[in-house]
């Protein structure tokens, strides 16, 4: 098992297979639409399709990264998408209703008030996991049939459409590149770096390799799970924020719908493991790519609405695969003992699949 | 392995069987195996002997397919072989009979026999058929049970023989037992060496695991010492005496265990003095009864009783892993409140539970994080262990405690069960505690770690650490302790002097006033 090249790192830290997919959607694209991979620059803004795949992937990745430690606690939280939804309601209705609804002063009220109730949500989800010892799949169902229900009568049941140039530009404003990307890369950088240069990181996997050893090691096992569960609130929260701005509407309906989904996707290509411990950022952030890519690929290529989905989901399970050590070992050849300085890497089902 | 080209040819003539050479396997951090060699011939007990950690199971389950074999060759009755997984090394002849009976308890015995292949009768298991041919296979051992019972109604150790009946039943031509003998008795070891006897006579090759060196000697033919993943060499077992047996298995001279008894003895708590912990009426509903209990620095207080008796129930009070429901603790003469592990930790209290695997190791975690661990999480986690005394730490534990292997990224899951208990121990020294408690330290692992574990109890005792220690081997708590404390019944019933106690006295106390089977629990 070489470690010391940097394409014997990626194997052992599982990154490799997430970022040939990635890599194979992306030629897929250019090959199928050369115009794809160019990027240009208007007004100071950066336009072109990469760019639109960021930016799409903006929520998709925050709600990840959220996701990614729930994960590495042993839980989930099916709540994202129906916090997103109450977010985007409460700001939307608030700063309808604000006397100024133009101003910037509306917009920021309406979003801190916004992020504070979907923090109470994270504390409502961390009581039932952490403190109630439910079922975390149990416990956060409660709050995603619940919430979009909350989210309805917090609009009346109407889709609100606002008129805020401050509230736009969290999901539609552009400093070069897209805000929306430039606050899930920020929440990126500084996850990695609270998670990685403190002790937080490893307290997480402790918590959620071993409960009990931690707890008996003296780790507050519990505020730590409460902790994570708050912000994976919060982030759902904000990609509540960037999908309702981008509109400038609100449908209660359809704000972060199934995006829990494909959070728990992008975690899972990442190689973040459902059954808790070890947890990759980067894995996340690839595997947000990953989905988002897909997505647009679909449209790139012109495929079948009705096909979409299954397509969707071929890829998926092709990425899941590679990435899984008994599958690796039964279908992929390991070279002979003798020679084993090179390994060839088997040929990504990926790129065949989407040839097609 | 010179010495191997050198030993004689057994008894028994004919091509090896089982024939391994130069096998490596590597975990990440921890070469398992190193360019080992290993033969087995027809018609021979073969012990494999080693320390925890030396390989030995390792080296079973790359030869039955469990494991992938990096480098090396296996063969099979002279043809070359890979198994991938058990079941393809079964059907080459090789079968297994592991530890832990892994057998079907809810089925019946002829049924677990002939698992998987039950004879048929127009498609529908022949049950009539399937009970003949167990009676059969368990005659041929010498087995007289009904084939038609419930597993789960006779006792491990018949269980185990089923085990090895139903390894017979496929005509194996490698038997490998791993540890069958620890669950049994005098007699039903004695009815085991007959039936592996009789099965040795017909030819069978026979891999024989035992920390029990009397068995060794007494059944088998040759013998291949393994040391941290490397051979030592193969030997005949009649030209090998005990003494250079456990040099080559440990790799050093005996004599420290004894070193060790005088360095005990020579210590004196002084008990005038505020104790470090002085512990009254402290007690749990349905977990123990009221007690106190002092410990005073530089004391080992040694927990005897028998499983149950409530030792681990008590400490788990102590350090707050059960919350007390009364009773008062005093460190260092101030009171403490201990509602959990925490509390305890602050107040310098420290514990290793007996359950290593489910209350000590972050599997996934590797040595370096498992071991600041308790330290982190008393820190908190805005304030991470500052590299440079991590790596200090580290480099100073794994050399005092000799962890191997040396290499602090390596993950815990892949040490051997030793030094995942020195690891734990280390986590714990960190925090600098004034009370360590440790249950159960030396459980399942081998000789020359547990002699390093108790070695470095006398040493922390001797600085005057105050130190709990309970093991269910009451030789090892008296020869550890200054006092014990002896325990029956969620009660504490008497207090001795460790030094002038002795095993019988111990025994004799936990058996008065107690029923019968207590008694006989204990003496088995």
């Amino acid at each position: 098992m070489s470690t010391s090249t940097p394409l014997g790192k990626l194997r052992t830290n599982g990154l490799l297979w997430p970022i040939v997919a990635l890599v194979a959607l992306l030629v897929v694209n250019v090959i199928a639409r050369p115009s794809f991979a160019s990027i240009t620059l208007r007004d100071g803004h950066l336009y072109g399709s990469l760019i639109d795949i960021l930016r799409n992937g903006a929520p998709t990745l925050l709600v990840a990264l959220g996701m990614t430690l729930v994960i590495a606690t042993r839980g989930i939280d099916l709540s994202v998408g129906a916090t997103a939804a109450i977010v985007g309601a409460i700001t939307t209705t608030y700063i309808v209703a604000a006397p100024d609804p133009a101003s910037a002063r509306a917009a920021f009220i309406g979003m801190a008030i916004a992020l504070v109730a979907c923090a109470l949500l994270g504390v409502w989800n961390g009581f039932l996991v952490s403190v109630l010892g439910i079922q975390p799949i149990i416990a956060t169902l409660v709050l995603m049939v619940a919430g979009r229900g909350i989210a309805m009568l917090i609009t009346d049941g109407q889709i609100i459409t606002v008129n805020n140039e401050a509230f736009s530009v969290v999901g539609a404003g552009f400093v070069l590149l897209p805000v929306s990307i430039l606050i899930s890369i920020a929440v990126f950088i500084g996850l990695v770096i609270i998670t990685r240069r403190t002790a937080l990181g490893m307290l997480i996997e402790s918590v959620g390799i071993n409960p009990e050893a931690s707890r008996l090691a003296g780790i507050r096992s519990r505020t730590i799970v409460w902790m994570v569960y708050v912000f994976a609130a919060l982030c759902a929260g904000v990609a509540g924020l960037m999908i309702t701005s981008n509109v400038n509407s609100v449908n209660p309906n359809s704000v972060g719908l199934w995006i829990e989904l494909d959070a728990i996707l992008a975690v899972v290509i990442g190689g973040t493991s459902l059954a808790g411990g070890r947890f990759s950022l980067a894995g996340t952030l690839l595997g947000a790519l990953v989905i988002q890519t897909l997505t647009t690929t679909v449209y790139n290529l012109g495929i079948e609405p009705q096909a979409i989905l299954v397509f969707k989901a071929a890829v998926v399970l092709a990425v899941c695969l590679m990435q899984a050590p008994k599958f690796r070992a039964r279908f992929v050849r390991r070279p002979k003992p003798p020679t084993p300085a090179i390994r060839p890497t088997a040929p990504a089902p990926v790129p065949s699949k989407v040839g097609q | 392995m010179t010495e191997a080209a050198t030993a004689q040819k057994p008894s028994s003539t004919g091509a090896p069987v089982v024939e391994m050479r130069g096998i490596s396997i590597e975990f990440p951090g921890v070469k398992a195996l190193q360019d080992v060699d290993f033969r087995l011939l027809p018609g021979e007990v073969h012990a494999l002997m080693g320390e925890n950690g030396a390989g030995k199971s390792t080296l079973i389950k790359a030869l039955t397919g469990v494991y992938t074999i990096d480098s090396g060759q296996i063969r099979v009755g002279g043809a070359p072989v890979s198994f991938a997984r058990p079941a393809e090394a079964q059907a080459a002849g090789v079968s297994t009979v592991y530890q832990e009976v892994n057998l079907c308890a809810n089925l019946t015995v002829a049924e677990n026999i002939l698992l998987g292949r039950e004879p048929r009768k127009a498609g529908a298991i022949d049950g009539r058929a399937m009970r003949a041919r167990a009676r059969e296979v368990l005659t041929s051992i010498g087995l007289h049970i009904d084939p038609a019972s419930t597993l789960s109604t006779h006792p491990i150790a018949v269980q185990q023989l089923v085990a090895i009946a139903r390894a017979v039943a496929v005509d194996a031509s490698v038997l490998i037992l791993d540890e069958p003998t620890s669950s049994l008795d005098a007699d039903e070891v004695a009815e085991l060496f007959r039936i592996m006897r009789t099965l040795r006579d017909k030819g069978t090759a026979i891999l024989f695991v035992s920390h029990f060196l009397d068995q060794v000697y007494e059944i088998s033919d040759r013998m291949t010492v393994l040391r941290n993943g490397k051979l030592v060499g193969e030997y005949l077992t009649a030209e090998l005496s005990r003494l250079d047996l456990i040099s080559a298995m440990i790799g050093r001279e005996l004599g420290e265990m004894d070193a060790l008894a005088r360095m005990t003895a020579s210590h004196e708590a002084d008990s005038s003095r505020v104790p470090t912990l002085r512990a009254r009426g402290l007690g749990r509903v349905g977990s123990i009864e009221p007690m106190d209990l002092d410990v005073h620095a530089g004391e080992v207080v040694g927990l005897a009783g028998l499983l149950g008796s409530g030792r681990t129930e008590l400490v788990r009070l102590l350090f707050g892993a059960d919350r007390p429901e009364r009773g008062t603790i005093e460190v260092d003469g101030k009171p403490v409140s201990i509602r959990n592990p925490r509390n305890a930790i602050a107040a310098g209290i420290a514990f290793a539970s007996e359950d290593r695997k489910g209350e000590g190791l972050i599997a996934d975690l590797s040595i370096r994080d498992n071991l600041v661990l308790a330290m982190q999480a008393s820190r908190g986690w805005a304030r991470p262990v500052p590299r440079r005394l991590k790596d200090e730490l580290i480099e100073k534990y794994i050399e005092l405690l000799d962890i191997r292997p040396a290499n602090p990224d390596a993950l815990i899951r892949n040490l051997s069960g030793g030094n995942q208990q020195k690891v734990i121990l280390a986590r714990w020294l960190v925090t600098q505690p004034k009370l360590l408690i440790l249950d159960e330290p030396t459980r399942g692992i081998d000789i020359g770690a547990k002699a390093q574990i108790m070695k470095l109890v006398a040493t922390l005792a001797a600085e005057g650490m105050a130190v709990i220690f309970i093991s269910a081997e009451l030789e090892e708590v008296l020869r550890i302790s200054d006092r014990v404390v002896v325990l029956r019944d969620r009660q504490k019933i008497a207090e001795l002097e460790g030094r002038s106690a002795s095993v019988n006295d111990v025994m004799s106390l936990i058996a008065s006033h107690s029923d019968g089977s207590t008694l006989e629990r204990n003496a088995s």
